[in-house]
C-alpha cells in the first residue's frame, strides 16, 4: 500500500488571530456560547475550548470575548494559502487556519521534510505577521498586516506536522511544538500512532481530516473506550474484517487512521481556470459593425471553450475599452445557459447600445451619459464569464409549451436590457406581505425569482378580514403559509404607489378625521381631497380601519392604519394614516 | 362507415395540442369571456391596436383584462411605463405573471423600448408618460400590424388610428357600506368604437372581482 507523505500546517489560535488582539491579550472566541479559540494568555489563565461563556468568564474575569468570523477567517487566510502555493503546487484548504501539502515533490525539492516543515513554518510566520522573509512570503502579506494591526506578536502560531498520510500529518502538528515542526519519519507512522488516545479522533483539530460525521467518531471513541480499547495501538490490533462486521464502516475507516494507512489524499485545489477571452482592435474600430464582427467571433470563442470543458456560463460579462482609456462593462445573466449565439447577440446590443449613447449623447440613465461623453472608438473587447456551471443540458416541454415564444420574449427583453441596462426589464412573483408593494417581488430578468417571504399564492377573496376572525376559527395549517395578518382581503388596486400621495380625509365639519390609539376613527369620513390643493369629493363609502404595526420592536418599524375609501366620481382609494397624516397608497383604477 | 371514421379522425386531430399548428391556423388572440362582446372579432386581431381612455376610473383594471386573457392562454404581454401597476391585481385579473415583462420606466426612449418589445411579445401594453408624437404612434401601430402583435394603449390622447378604442363609463362598487365590509368588486361599463368593422359602438358591462367572477379567458374558436 503506497502512503502518501503529507504536510499540514496549523494555527490552532486562528480565529484570535483573525481578530486582530496580540497574544498577551486574554481572548476568547466564542461559537455558540462554546469557547472554539483562546489567545494564549487565556490559555494559561485556564480558559479551555469547549467551555461556557460564563464559566470562561469566571475563570478569567478580564477575558476579551469575541463572536467567531469564519467568513473574515477564510478572507484572511487565503493570503497565507497563495504564498504556500507560491512554493509548492497542490495545496488543499482544510478550514481556515489549516492547510495540507502533499509534501513528496516539495520535500525532495528543499532538501527533505524537515527542511520543507520549517521553510512553510517560517512562510506562514512571515504571511501571518507581515513581515516577509523573501519573494516567495512576499504575495499577499501587505493584506493581512494592513487589516489587522498588531498581529507582529504572533510569531511562531504555525504548527507543522509532515507524516504518512493526511490524518498522522494533521496529528503530528497537533503534536508539535511552535518553531520545532515534528516530521515522522518514513514508515513510522504506525509507531507515531500507537501510545495516542482515540480521542483524538475527536480533537477540534483534525476535524477537517476526517470525513467521518464528528457525532458518529463521538460515540465510536466512548463505545471503544468502554470496551477497554483506549490507544491506537490496541485498537490497530484488532483484524480489520472483526472491527469492519463490529463497528460498521466509520468503525472501519478509524480502523486504518489507527493502522497508519492514510483515508485519503492530499488533494490539492484546481487552479482558477481563466475563461477570459479578449481581443486587441488595432486600429480601433471605427465602424461599430468591425467591433460587432469581432464580438461575434469572440462569443463562438468562448462558447467553444466553456463546452469543451462541460461548463455553461449563466452570467456573463462584456467589457470594452475606448481609446481614451473608458472601461465599460455590463453583465448578462441568464437562467438558462447562453448559447454562442446569445452570447453574439449581447454583444452586439451592448456595443450597439453605447455606441447609440455616445453618438445620441442622451441616454436614460444618468450612468449611461457619463459613460456616453467619455467614450471613443473601441480598442479592445473581452468576454468575461463571471458565472459557469455545468452544462446539465436543457428539457423542454412536450406537450403545449411554445418554446419558440419564450425564446422570441426572452430576446425582446434582452433587447430592451441592452438599451436602458439589466434593472430595466422586470419581472414579477407574488408572495407573503402584509401591504401591496410587499406582495409583489420584482427581479431584473433573467435572475432567479425566489419570494423572499412565504405567503399565499393570491391574498383570499372571501371570508371576513383576517384580523375580525373568531379566535381559532381560521388557523392555517402549521406547515402551510403563514398567514400575514392585517392584510386587506377582497379586491386588489390596479395602481399601488410606490411613494404614497398626500391626502386630507375630513369628517362633516371639514376637520380631519384621526385615528385614536385603540385603532378606531374618531369621525364618519365625509369629505376626501388628494394632495395639498386638490378639491374635496364627497365620501360615499368606507371601510376600515386595518391597524398594521410592523417591526415595532426596532428601528424602522411603521404603524398604520388604513382605510378603503370610494368617492362619490366613482373612484375608490386604500387611504393609510401614519405620523398623523393621511397618504394615498394605493388606487383602485 | 369509413366517412364516419374519417370524421373522427379529423376531430381528434383538430383537438390534437400542436402549438404550431395553433399559430399558423389563429390570426387571433383570446379575450376575456366578458369582453369578447367589445370586439367584432370576438377575440383581440393580431396586429391591431387599441386604446383604452383614462380620464374614467377603472382604465387600469380594463386594460389588465385585456392582458388576461391571452395571458392565460399562454401568451408574453409586457407593461411599457405604468411604474405604480398593482401586480397583486393583475393575478387576481387572471395576468400570468411569470410571462409578464415590465418596463416600468423607460423614459425618453419609450417608443424604442415598445418596438423592441412588439418583436417579442404577444401584446405589448403601454402607457405613455407624456404627450405621443404622431409619427411614433403610426411608427408603433405599424410595427404592431407587421408583427401580429397586438398594441395596447393606456392614454386619453393616442394621436394614431386605433382600431378599437374602449371607454370606461358608469360603473360601481360593491362589498363596502359605511365602514363596515372591504372592497369585494366593482361593475364597470365599457363602451367600445372603432375603425372598419369596430364602428358600431358595443357596450358591455364588466364585473371584477367579487371573489367568484374572476375575469376568465376563453379560446377563441376557430
Amino acid at each position: 500500500m503506497s502512503q502518501h507523505r503529507a504536510l499540514v500546517a496549523y494555527c490552532p489560535d486562528w480565529p484570535v488571530v483573525v481578530s486582530g488582539h496580540p497574544p498577551s491579550m486574554e481572548v476568547a472566541v466564542l461559537h455558540a456560547n462554546r469557547v472554539v479559540a483562546t489567545s494564549p494568555a487565556a490559555r494559561v489563565a485556564g480558559v479551555r475550548p469547549g467551555t461556557r461563556r460564563r464559566e470562561a468568564q469566571a475563570v478569567c474575569p478580564d477575558l476579551v470575548v469575541l463572536q467567531r468570523d469564519v467568513v473574515a477567517e477564510a478572507r484572511s487566510w487565503e493570503p497565507v494559502v497563495a504564498a504556500i502555493e507560491e512554493m509548492a503546487p497542490g495545496v488543499e484548504v482544510l478550514q481556515p487556519g489549516q492547510l495540507a501539502l502533499g509534501s513528496r515533490g516539495p520535500s525532495r525539492y528543499f532538501g527533505g521534510d524537515t527542511a520543507l516543515a520549517a521553510k512553510v513554518a517560517g512562510l506562514v510566520d512571515a504571511a501571518v505577521n507581515g513581515a516577509p522573509s523573501g519573494p516567495d512570503g512576499a504575495s499577499g502579506s501587505d493584506d493581512v498586516a494592513g487589516g489587522a494591526p498588531g498581529r507582529g506578536a504572533w510569531a511562531g502560531c504555525c504548527l507543522v506536522g509532515v507524516a504518512d498520510g493526511l490524518f498522522a500529518a494533521g496529528l503530528a502538528a497537533l503534536s508539535s511544538s511552535p518553531g520545532h515542526p515534528l516530521v515522522v519519519p518514513l514508515g513510522a507512522t504506525a509507531a507515531f500512532l500507537a501510545p495516542r488516545s482515540m480521542k483524538v479522533l475527536t480533537s477540534a483539530g483534525l476535524q477537517a481530516l476526517l470525513e467521518a460525521g464528528g457525532q458518529e467518531t463521538a460515540a465510536l471513541v466512548d463505545l471503544l473506550g468502554r470496551l477497554g480499547i483506549r490507544t491506537m495501538g490496541d485498537f490497530a490490533a484488532l483484524p480489520p474484517a472483526a472491527v469492519l462486521s463490529r463497528f460498521g464502516l466509520a468503525g472501519s475507516t478509524a480502523h486504518r487512521l489507527a493502522r497508519g494507512l492514510g483515508e485519503r489524499v492530499v488533494k490539492g485545489r484546481a487552479p482558477v481556470p481563466d475563461w477570459v477571452v479578449a481581443a486587441e482592435l488595432d486600429p480601433p474600430a471605427d465602424q461599430l459593425q468591425a467591433a460587432v464582427f469581432v464580438g461575434r467571433a469572440l462569443a463562438e470563442e468562448v462558447h467553444e471553450r466553456l463546452a469543451g470543458s462541460g461548463l455553461v456560463c449563466t452570467r456573463l460579462a462584456v467589457q470594452a475599452e475606448t481609446e481614451h482609456g473608458v472601461v465599460l462593462r455590463r453583465s448578462w445573466r441568464h437562467d438558462g445557459a447562453l448559447s454562442a449565439v446569445a452570447i453574439g447577440e449581447r454583444v452586439r446590443w451592448q456595443l450597439e447600445g453605447w455606441a447609440l449613447a455616445n453618438k445620441v449623447g442622451e441616454g436614460p440613465g444618468p450612468s449611461q451619459t457619463v459613460e456616453a461623453a467619455q467614450a471613443g472608438r473601441v480598442t479592445r473587447i473581452a468576454l468575461v464569464p463571471e458565472e459557469v456551471r455545468p452544462d446539465d443540458g436543457r428539457q423542454l416541454g412536450f406537450w403545449g409549451s411554445d418554446a419558440g415564444a419564450e425564446s422570441r420574449a426572452s430576446r425582446a427583453m434582452a433587447r430592451v436590457q441592452s438599451m436602458l441596462g439589466p434593472e430595466s426589464v422586470l419581472t414579477g412573483a407574488l408572495q407573503g406581505g402584509r401591504d401591496y408593494l410587499e406582495q409583489v417581488l420584482l427581479v431584473p430578468w433573467g435572475e432567479p425569482r425566489v419570494p423572499s417571504r412565504l405567503g399565499p399564492a393570491q391574498p383570499g377573496t372571501t371570508g371576513p378580514p383576517p384580523g375580525r376572525r373568531p379566535r381559532g376559527a381560521g388557523k392555517a395549517p402549521k406547515d402551510g403559509p403563514p398567514p400575514w395578518p392585517g392584510r386587506i382581503p377582497g379586491a386588489a388596486p390596479a395602481v399601488v404607489n410606490r411613494k404614497p400621495v398626500a391626502a386630507r380625509l375630513l369628517d362633516g365639519e371639514g376637520t380631519p378625521v384621526a385615528v385614536d390609539s385603540r385603532g378606531l376613527l374618531g369621525a364618519e369620513p365625509a369629505l376626501l381631497a388628494l394632495g395639498p390643493g386638490g378639491r374635496p369629493q364627497p365620501v360615499t363609502g368606507w371601510a376600515g380601519p386595518w391597524p398594521l404595526e410592523e417591526r415595532w420592536w426596532e428601528r424602522g418599524g411603521r404603524r398604520r392604519a388604513r382605510v378603503q375609501v370610494t368617492t362619490a366620481d366613482g373612484r375608490a382609494y386604500l387611504l393609510a394614516r401614519e405620523h398623523r397624516d393621511w397618504w394615498v397608497e394605493a388606487t383602485y383604477d | 362507415m369509413l366517412a364516419a371514421v374519417g370524421r373522427g379522425r379529423a376531430a381528434a386531430l383538430r383537438d390534437w395540442p400542436v402549438p404550431g399548428a395553433l399559430l399558423a391556423r389563429d390570426r387571433s388572440l383570446p379575450v376575456a369571456e366578458q369582453m369578447a362582446g367589445l370586439f367584432p372579432e370576438r377575440a383581440l386581431r393580431r396586429g391591431s391596436t387599441v386604446v383604452v381612455g383614462r380620464s374614467r376610473p377603472g382604465a387600469t383594471s380594463v386594460a389588465l383584462s385585456l392582458l388576461s386573457g391571452p395571458s392565460a392562454a399562454g401568451s408574453w404581454c409586457g407593461v411599457v411605463g405604468a411604474p405604480d401597476l398593482g401586480l397583486v391585481a393583475a393575478a387576481q385579473l387572471g395576468v400570468e405573471l411569470s410571462r409578464l415583462a415590465l418596463v416600468p420606466v423607460p423614459g425618453e426612449r419609450w417608443p424604442v423600448v415598445t418596438a423592441a418589445l412588439l418583436e417579442g411579445m404577444d401584446v405589448v401594453l403601454v402607457r405613455p408618460a407624456g404627450p405621443v408624437r404622431p409619427a411614433d404612434a403610426r411608427k408603433l401601430e405599424a410595427r404592431a400590424s407587421e408583427r401580429g402583435t397586438v398594441l395596447a394603449v393606456l392614454s386619453d390622447a393616442w394621436p394614431g388610428a386605433a382600431d378599437v378604442r374602449l371607454d370606461v363609463g358608469e360603473g360601481g362598487w360593491h362589498g363596502i357600506q359605511g365602514g363596515a365590509g372591504f372592497l369585494v368588486g366593482r361593475e364597470l361599463e365599457v363602451v367600445s368604437t372603432g375603425r372598419g368593422a369596430a364602428s358600431r359602438p358595443r357596450r358591455a358591462r364588466l364585473t371584477f372581482g367579487s371573489g367568484t367572477s374572476r375575469v376568465r379567458a376563453r379560446r377563441a374558436e376557430p
